[in-house]
């Protein structure tokens, strides 16, 4: 399967692979780190970004194709909307149908609240779908919530929200129990003790999973609960934009059925924005392991109705994304594996580093190699560096990758590639949007009324976000999103519906000079071949 | 000259690189998809499709976003396939055998034609995780189906009426909630939390000043 120049390589990472499956390479220091990521990291290169010119960040600086969406105009035309008959009107309206929508949905509902989802694709398309090394908590008794603290804290460059990653840690081993009681598969020992390891950056082994299906595994139970307790979910509908009332507060949203282009008017109480990431806007070029829908929606739908951002400018490159075969370029390669052992080699069979750093870290590291240090594996288009999977069975024992990470090996066998017995190709992919928009700890926005949950926050990690943290934040403020709408919609009169934030944007723009053609949210990429 | 293959999309012919999966193909037709993409990565069973080779008898199903085109194959994408999903209270549920039988009866009218597992996207024995369901072993059911992304295939090919992937979901549910072992150390954690065990030193880390912060975790000992 491998051409010729990597099957040359491979004999030396093979000849080196026992010799590299007993080495520790020594973790970078602080100031090392720094200077790998000012000089290689996607985030420092100054001429992706644009500065705002209208809106609540106005001055601050985003990647450019977020500014373009962010300063682009509205699908609709506020004229020419009709809010007197409402299509729906419920008390909380949930936008997004992935893990932090559907968890905000099920408390939503337990408070009693009618609640609705609406979600452009199906419920369970989404990035929750696609994680697959696990879920962070510190349950183990050489653990706590304190210790998880700092681990994210440091990972995200001292820069998280205190009040939000405090929620974090400190509800995390709750989350656990509430899907374990809902019947989430967690790997565990005979005994129940759950099996956990590491992921970069944690100093405790805290990361439980199911497998590598950690994120299927969770998605598809909160699914089916959703379903359960009759939640209606209107799928292949998108928001295309919020409504306020009269008085400012969020009061629904503005629909597209995304097969037939009706327009539809949903009236709420209480909005949850749960609409995820931005992978498939492919910042700098870069390949995403994120979903089809991943498109930063939700920000643009908060921009324009006056929600602040956080920390848009940061995004995570994850270290691993499949380089070869070009069929799963850019898709994700766990960072289970290297939990499990697998450490990254060059071309010339070396270990460069420690392979659990944290991902910025490890991303820049492997952009460095592959870039000024020219040792980067050719394939047939890009480079990448070797992950060396066949030492995890070296020390973990035959079985080990069947059993832990039978996705991974599905994913590659599919091409021919035994990653039991050869190692694989792999180079950073867009995978995570570490910014969006700004809540504070009961999940609210500056504008009353509208929540945030799930990937869609910024401020819980910092400016990188820790492997196992982002299922956990889709529960965790999920979760807390739904029970604080529900709650706030039990308190809440609706006033007389309007738009008029959306005319207000348009003539911003206009005021500030800003010509565009295009029209947002994005709701889907197009691959469709340019001739 | 890039290497070509004919594929036919729902019996139109279009001539695309070799190199593409049907998904990729698609797109390079000029489909922009709505319906039958999700993740794009094979974890999410949108992109259920079924295909012929030419004048080929054997039916094939797979994830258009995980397979190569071929010379000849004619294509058809099953985004949806309507499945039955009964809604049940997993508070009150039990796992027993009973609940298959009151839930999803029609699993015992299998008649073993392995249609399920002949057709399966992920390569599971399907058939053999409807058997274990039918004796009520729902921790095996668990396992055998546990790689599942419920794309419907096995459905659309089971002449019993059978929805594999709603039974093997309810038996990984039963399993995971009642059957696998309780995690003292989870349960215990969760008690120290309500408890307030860590209250003040999370307090005491979230009014730490930056430079303290640093300090501890750049020198914080890291587990073997």
């Amino acid at each position: 399967m491998y051409n010729k120049e990597m099957t040359e390589s491979i004999k030396k990472v093979e000849a080196n692979r026992k010799a590299n499956t007993d080495f520790e390479p020594r973790r970078m220091t602080a100031e090392e780190k720094d200077t790998l990521l000012a000089t290689y990291h996607p985030d420092y290169k100054q001429e992706e970004f644009r500065t705002l010119a209208v809106g609540p960040n106005k001055g601050g600086k985003v990647p450019t194709e977020l500014a373009a969406l962010l300063q682009a105009h509205s699908r609709i035309d506020p004229a020419k909307i009709d809010l007197s008959a409402p299509d729906y009107d419920v008390d909380v309206l949930v936008i997004g149908g992935g893990g932090a929508g559907a968890s905000a949905a099920i408390e939503a509902d337990n408070c009693g609240a009618n609640v609705m989802i609406v979600t452009k694709l199906r419920i369970g398309d989404a990035n929750t779908m696609m994680a697959e090394g696990g879920i962070q908590a510190a349950d183990k008794p050489n653990d706590s919530p304190a210790i998880h603290y700092i681990d994210a804290f440091g990972g995200g460059h001292f820069a998280a929200k205190p009040e939000l990653l405090y929620k974090l840690v400190n509800e995390a081993p709750e989350a656990i129990q509430w899907l374990n009681d809902l019947g989430v598969e967690f790997d565990k020992a005979p005994d129940g003790t759950m099996i956990t390891t590491h992921g970069g950056g944690t100093s405790r082994k805290r990361m439980h999973a199911a497998k590598d299906y950690s994120g299927a595994e969770i998605m598809r139970t909160l699914r089916d609960e959703v379903l359960n307790r009759g939640i209606p979910v209107v799928d292949f509908t998108a928001a295309i934009e919020l409504i306020k009332d009269e008085n400012g507060k969020a009061a629904g949203a503005v629909l597209l059925n995304m097969e037939t282009d009706e327009l539809l008017i949903a009236k709420a109480k209480t909005v949850i924005i749960a609409t995820g990431g931005a992978g498939r806007l492919h910042y700098q070029g870069f390949p995403t392991s994120n979903h089809y829908g991943a498109t930063a929606d939700g920000l643009i739908l908060g921009y324009r109705a006056g929600a602040k951002l956080l920390y848009a400018d940061t995004l995570q490159y994850h270290p691993t994304g499949a380089a070869y075969p070009e069929q799963i370029f850019g898709a994700l390669v766990t960072e289970k594996v290297r939990s499990l052992g697998a450490k990254l080699v060059n071309v010339n069979g070396e270990v460069f580093m420690h392979p659990l750093e944290t991902r910025d870290v490890s991303a820049a590291s492997i952009i460095r190699e592959c870039s000024a240090r020219g040792n980067g594996v050719p394939p047939a288009d890009g480079l990448g560096v070797w992950l060396d999977t066949p030492m995890i069975e070296i020390k973990g024992g035959e079985g080990t990758i069947e059993k832990r990470i039978p996705a991974m090996m599905r994913m590659f066998g599919k091409y021919g590639i035994d990653i039991r017995k050869e190692p694989i190709l792999v180079y950073p992919t867009l995978h995570y949007q570490n910014g969006g928009l700004e809540i504070d700890k009961g999940c609210m926005t500056n504008v009353e009324n509208l929540f945030v949950a799930g990937e869609a926050v910024g401020g819980i990690h910092g400016r990188n976000r820790l492997m196992g943290n982002s299922l956990l934040d889709i529960i965790v403020f999920g979760r807390s999103a739904g029970k604080a709408a529900g709650a706030i919609a039990k308190e809440t009169t609706v006033g007389a519906l309007t738009l008029s934030h959306v005319t207000d944007f348009e003539n911003e723009l206009k005021n500030a000079g800003v010509e565009t053609d295009m029209v947002s949210p994005k709701l889907l990429p197009d691959y469709r071949r340019t001739k | 000259m890039e290497n070509t293959v004919n594929i036919f999309l729902y019996g139109k012919k279009y001539t695309v690189p070799a190199s593409l999966t049907i998904m990729g193909a698609m797109e390079y037709a000029g489909y922009q998809l709505k319906r039958g993409c999700g993740c794009r990565n094979g974890f999410c069973g949108a992109c259920a499709t079924i295909y012929r080779i030419k004048d080929d008898r054997e039916l094939h199903a797979c994830l258009a976003c995980q397979t190569k085109v071929e010379d000849n194959m004619y294509i058809a994408t099953l985004p949806f396939f309507p499945l039955i999903k009964q809604p049940y209270d997993i508070e009150k549920v039990k796992p027993t055998e009973q609940i298959m039988m009151q839930l999803y009866p029609e699993i015992y009218a299998c008649i073993g034609c392995n249609a399920c597992t002949n057709a399966c996207t992920q390569e599971l024995n399907v058939m053999q995780y409807i058997a274990y369901a039918q004796r009520g072993e729902y921790e095996k059911c668990a396992e055998e189906s546990f790689d599942c992304v419920m794309c419907g295939v096995c459905s659309s090919r089971c002449p019993a009426g059978i929805s594999h992937p709603q039974v093997a979901l309810l038996a990984r549910r039963l399993n995971g909630k009642y059957l696998a072992p309780e995690s003292k150390h989870l349960t215990d954690r969760v008690q120290e939390i309500k408890d307030g065990t860590f209250e003040e030193l999370l307090q005491a880390l979230m009014d730490k000043p930056i430079d303290e912060m640093k300090e501890l975790y750049n020198n914080r000992e890291i587990e073997k």
